[in-house]
């Protein structure tokens, strides 16, 4: 069975002029999903409806048995624990140290109360250092998450993201706020975090060499449709000028 | 429109409304002034009254015993209503805050935080001590309602500016409303919501040494009546020791404020 199967996804910001039309696509088992195309094609908000930040017009999205597009409330709630988002601009609670922004992935799974007096379990504070660990940035624990660099940042919100436990893992892109080298690190810790958890990534992604070499399979999205669903070594010039138009700006 | 022919008039001209708005408020002031009836002989006889005024303060007289308990009534007065208004400030300022809120909900915030802006502390403590008799407990409720009013205004205010995308993630980890509020909300305000608790305690501070001249508690009736016995050395007193109240407050603001950020 597939981890998120997702049918005929229809969303309309303005009734009759739908941004994505009729999307539908499989993820399964693990590694990185790539999806690329033109920037105002819908990636975002295909990304985004899947955990409801923006709500489908019509279409289904099951995952782990329940359509994510019919719940609301408390389900909706229990849903969004189990899928982890990273975002473009890190959106780390920049007044909270570190440490905060780490464990601010558990409080789907915390009562008002704790989550006010900061009671979290000994067990998450020992997972968030752990992951912190893993990214790099233990020494960093105290400190307020505004002090830190871009690519320090993102490394936080993934750790963030990874600490829901989440069993997808959804990525609006993540390298673009940030330089080649940067971003290369941040593909990389995304990778090796997903697959040490074994957690299945989907990725909207500006640079396609990025999304090529770290992807398993890419998705070409064009004018809200999907155009091309295929392995990255199937993606030649041919391909990229259907997904984005044009030619000039090719390589030669 | 060539390059020479630019010149200070071309973006600066001084429009015609702008000219007429000043005349309209300099014809007003003499207006006013004139139907006052204040002129420079009475501003002159005025003078003269107030100096006697004056003169009637020195030597300041601190002997009489009520100043102190009066004092501290004030003082209490003015911690209490902060707390109270605070406390009540908070739940209000979130449900007003039209990002977060849907828009019914936050018009019914509104309308309590402009019932409560609406009046002068003063004019509540002359209805309250008609409500709840004279003394301390109609200037609390007095000094209560306007820290709800501004408190609730300020930080609604605030919560509106904060950053919707710190909160995005935070709801996008499944929290609960109360949680997003805990961990995206709180963080991004507390700074400022120090601030206006500080400012809102300084503040009920000063007016509930006044609360009492309507019979609302503190040093106010302690105050008036000095006045109404013509005792002028114990007004000087008095008001002597009201700064130094607020200066103290003053200090201990910056050392509250000190600690909390």
């Amino acid at each position: 069975m597939s981890t998120l199967s997702i049918k005929h996804l229809v969303k309309e910001y303005v009734p009759g002029k739908p941004v994505l039309k009729d999307i539908s696509l499989d993820i399964e088992g693990r590694g990185i999903t790539a999806i690329i195309g033109p920037s105002g094609t819908g990636k975002s908000t295909l990304i985004r409806c899947i955990n409801r930040l923006i709500n489908p017009t019509s279409g289904e999205m099951i995952f782990e048995g329940q359509d994510l597009a019919k719940l609301s409330g408390q389900p909706l709630r229990e849903a969004r624990r189990r899928i982890g988002m990273v975002f473009q601009e890190y959106n780390l609670v920049e007044r909270l140290t570190v440490m905060e922004n780490v464990l601010s992935g558990r409080l789907g799974y915390m009562g008002a109360w704790d989550a006010w007096r900061r009671n979290f379990k000994d067990s998450d504070i020992q997972k968030a250092f752990a992951l912190l660990t893993r990214v790099g940035l233990a020494d960093f624990a105290n400190r307020r998450a505004d002090e830190l660099s871009g690519g320090q940042r993102q490394r936080v919100g993934i750790a963030r993201a990874v600490m829901q436990s989440p069993g997808l893992l959804l990525a609006d892109e993540p390298t673009s706020s940030l330089d080649p080298k940067t971003s290369v690190e941040i593909m990389e810790v995304m990778r090796d975090l997903a697959a040490e958890n074994d957690i299945p990534v989907m990725i909207n992604i500006h640079q396609v060499d990025l999304g090529k070499r770290y992807a398993q399979r890419v998705i070409g999205m064009s004018g809200g449709l999907v155009v091309y669903d295929g392995a990255p070594s199937g993606m030649d010039d041919e391909i990229l000028k259907k997904i984005y138009g044009g030619e000039s700006w090719l390589a030669t | 429109m060539n390059t020479a022919s630019v010149t200070r008039d071309t973006f600066f001209a001084p429009t015609l409304g702008k000219r007429i708005a000043m005349i309209g408020v300099l014809v007003y002031v003499v207006y006013a002034a004139a139907t006052l009836g204040l002129s420079l002989e009475r501003v002159e006889k005025g003078i003269g009254y107030g100096a006697r005024f004056l003169a009637g303060f020195f030597p300041p007289s601190f002997t009489e015993t009520d100043i102190l308990p009066g004092l501290l009534e004030s003082l209490q007065i003015a911690f209490l209503s902060s707390l109270f208004g605070t406390v009540l400030a908070v739940p209000i300022a979130v449900l007003a805050a039209r990002n977060l809120m849907p828009t019914w909900v936050t018009w019914i915030a509104r309308l309590i935080i402009i019932f409560c802006r609406s009046f002068h502390p003063v004019i509540i403590a002359i209805i309250a001590v008609k409500a709840v008799g004279f003394g301390a407990a109609a200037g609390i409720i007095a000094l209560t309602f306007a820290s709800v009013g501004f408190v609730g205004k300020l930080l609604s205010e605030a919560i509106e500016e904060i950053s919707l995308k710190q909160i995005e993630a935070v709801r996008a980890t499944g929290a609960s409303f109360m949680n997003v509020i805990a961990f995206g909300v709180i963080p991004q305000v507390m700074n400022r919501f120090i601030g206006f608790v500080a400012y809102e305690t300084d503040s009920n501070l000063r007016n509930s040494t006044m609360v009492g001249v309507v019979g609302a508690g503190g040093i106010g009736g302690t105050l008036f009546s000095a006045f109404q016995r013509f005792d002028y050395s114990f007004v000087a007193g008095i008001i002597i020791c009201i700064i130094a109240l607020v200066m103290i407050g003053e200090v201990l603001q910056i050392y509250v404020k000190r600690v909390f950020r």
